[in-house]
């Protein structure tokens, strides 16, 4: 096990506990994929708000690992090193 | 004569969402904006089962789309966790925008309708806090011959039958009107009568741009169309359609009102053509049939004059005022028009909000 961050907008702290911020501990060798079902098993308003019923990534949602979006690394299925931050962000997007 | 009963006015728009109350109708008091900057195409005021619950169909193009609702008028709003409309996993879909929200018969107070983008209906039996996807609709072979309109493929009309709840028309963009006889278990296309006139076959099975239908007040198997070009009506549930678009200055239009207890008195706002889609020389006006649509009345007083700006679909509604119906619409312009006496006198209810994209009204007593 080792602990990584994630950070959240305000706009999902609600839906987080409250939390902007958040220490979580997963297994060596876990995804950034199966740290979003694992949340989502406590906090499903987030879930539902990050990705969509296909389990995807809403297309204006950008979640980076340490400064990397996902989308250019592997997707869900990156693994997360231990002490990294999960930052999921609201794309430039609106009008 | 109003009393203490308090007319409520859902207004969704491009981006937020206002209530609007009044106790006689002409007077109006804004509330909002509630979900600001989020898209609410849908809205319902659901006054049945002793209750009155406030529901929205919000679209947050980050964060995606939910059903939210109220049952104190806005002060509270709550949402399922889990996800009131969603998609079944093997369907590999996920849900785009709710388009429609529609409370079913007063004799079935806990069965809310939503209609959906991608093309779909959904049912909730339990007063719109779950909601299951139809599959009669969802699996239908036509499925992958329907088309989307501008704004989107979408089911966005849906019409219980109020003597039969194994009777249910559906109308969607594009595809038509379909109509079940099972609850829902199987559907077949109802658009005979009804034209097309951007595909080759004027007349096809289905395919047509159907942009709204409405039952009639008193006779369940006669409906009301605004197509897409053409506004038809049925006298037997769908299985011929015919047009009822003379005496309209256009056949072109989104919405389609009827009124809740006079059989044959419907309203309409044409618009010209489907390249401009504004009001006929910029002349706003709802449009009054009393003999389901044979012969049509202008109503003007009380409209701003010019104005260019489009209805949408969902954006009109009548309310079940017991003395004289009041007839309700907004604009892509932003305003909001109010009549307390079946669209004779429109009044102002808000101007300058962003793009309105749905309206609902209910009376409401006690508040």
């Amino acid at each position: 096990m080792h602990a990584i961050i994630i950070e959240v907008p305000s706009v999902l702290a609600t839906t987080l506990g409250g939390n902007r911020k958040l220490e979580a501990h997963i297994p060596t060798g876990a995804s950034i994929g199966s740290l979003l079902d694992d949340l989502g098993e406590a906090y499903p308003l987030f879930a539902r708000r990050v990705r969509d019923e296909r389990g995807q990534v809403r297309r204006f949602v950008n979640i980076f690992i340490d400064h990397d979006n996902i989308r250019a690394l592997q997707g869900l299925d990156t693994v997360l090193l231990p002490g990294s931050t999960v930052m999921i962000m609201q794309s430039v997007a609106g009008g | 004569m109003e009393n203490t009963e308090n007319t409520v006015l859902a207004i969704g728009t491009k981006k937020g969402l206002w209530l609007a109350r009044s106790n006689n109708r002409t007077d109006w008091s804004l509330q909002g904006p509630f979900f600001t900057t989020l898209e609410v195409p849908s809205v319902a005021i659901d006054t049945r089962g002793g209750r009155t619950r406030v529901f929205a169909g919000v679209n947050d193009w980050h964060w995606g789309p939910t059903v939210v609702h109220s049952d104190d008028l806005g002060a509270n709003w709550s949402e399922s966790e889990q996800g009131a409309v969603k998609f079944p996993a093997d369907t590999d879909t996920a849900l785009g925008r709710v388009w429609h929200i529609r409370p079913d018969t007063a004799e079935r107070p806990d069965v809310i309708w939503a209609g959906c983008e991608p093309i779909s209906i959904f049912k909730s039996t339990d007063g719109g806090e779950n909601f299951t996807l139809n599959r009669g609709l969802w699996d239908h072979p036509h499925r992958s011959e329907w088309g989307a309109g501008f704004g989107g493929a979408a089911a966005h009309s849906i019409v219980p039958n109020a003597a039969d709840s194994n009777i249910i028309h559906v109308a969607m963009s594009t595809g038509g009107v379909y109509r079940t006889n099972d609850g829902g278990d199987s559907w077949e296309p109802k658009n005979k009568g009804i034209g097309a006139d951007f595909f080759p076959d004027p007349e096809p099975e289905f395919g047509q741009c159907v942009h709204r239908i409405t039952a009639d007040a008193q006779n369940p198997d006669r409906l009301y169309a605004q197509n897409h070009g053409g506004v038809y009506r049925t006298d037997n549930a769908g299985d011929q359609w015919v047009s009822i678009a003379g005496g309209l200055p256009a056949d072109f239009g989104f919405v389609f009102l009827a009124h809740p207890r006079t059989a044959g008195t419907v309203w309409t706002i044409p618009l010209k053509g489907a390249e401009e889609r504004n009001p006929v020389g910029g002349r706003l006006s709802v449009y009054r049939s009393k003999d389901a649509g044979e012969s049509w009345e202008e109503q003007h007083e009380g409209l701003p004059e010019p104005d260019y700006n489009a209805v949408l679909r969902d954006a009109a509604a009548v309310d079940d005022h017991p003395d004289s119906v009041g007839v309700y619409f907004g604009t892509r312009g932003g305003e909001v028009f109010a009549s307390n006496d079946e669209g004779e006198h429109f009044v102002t209810v808000a101007s300058r909000l962003p793009d309105v994209l749905s309206i609902r009204a209910a009376v409401v007593v006690g508040v």
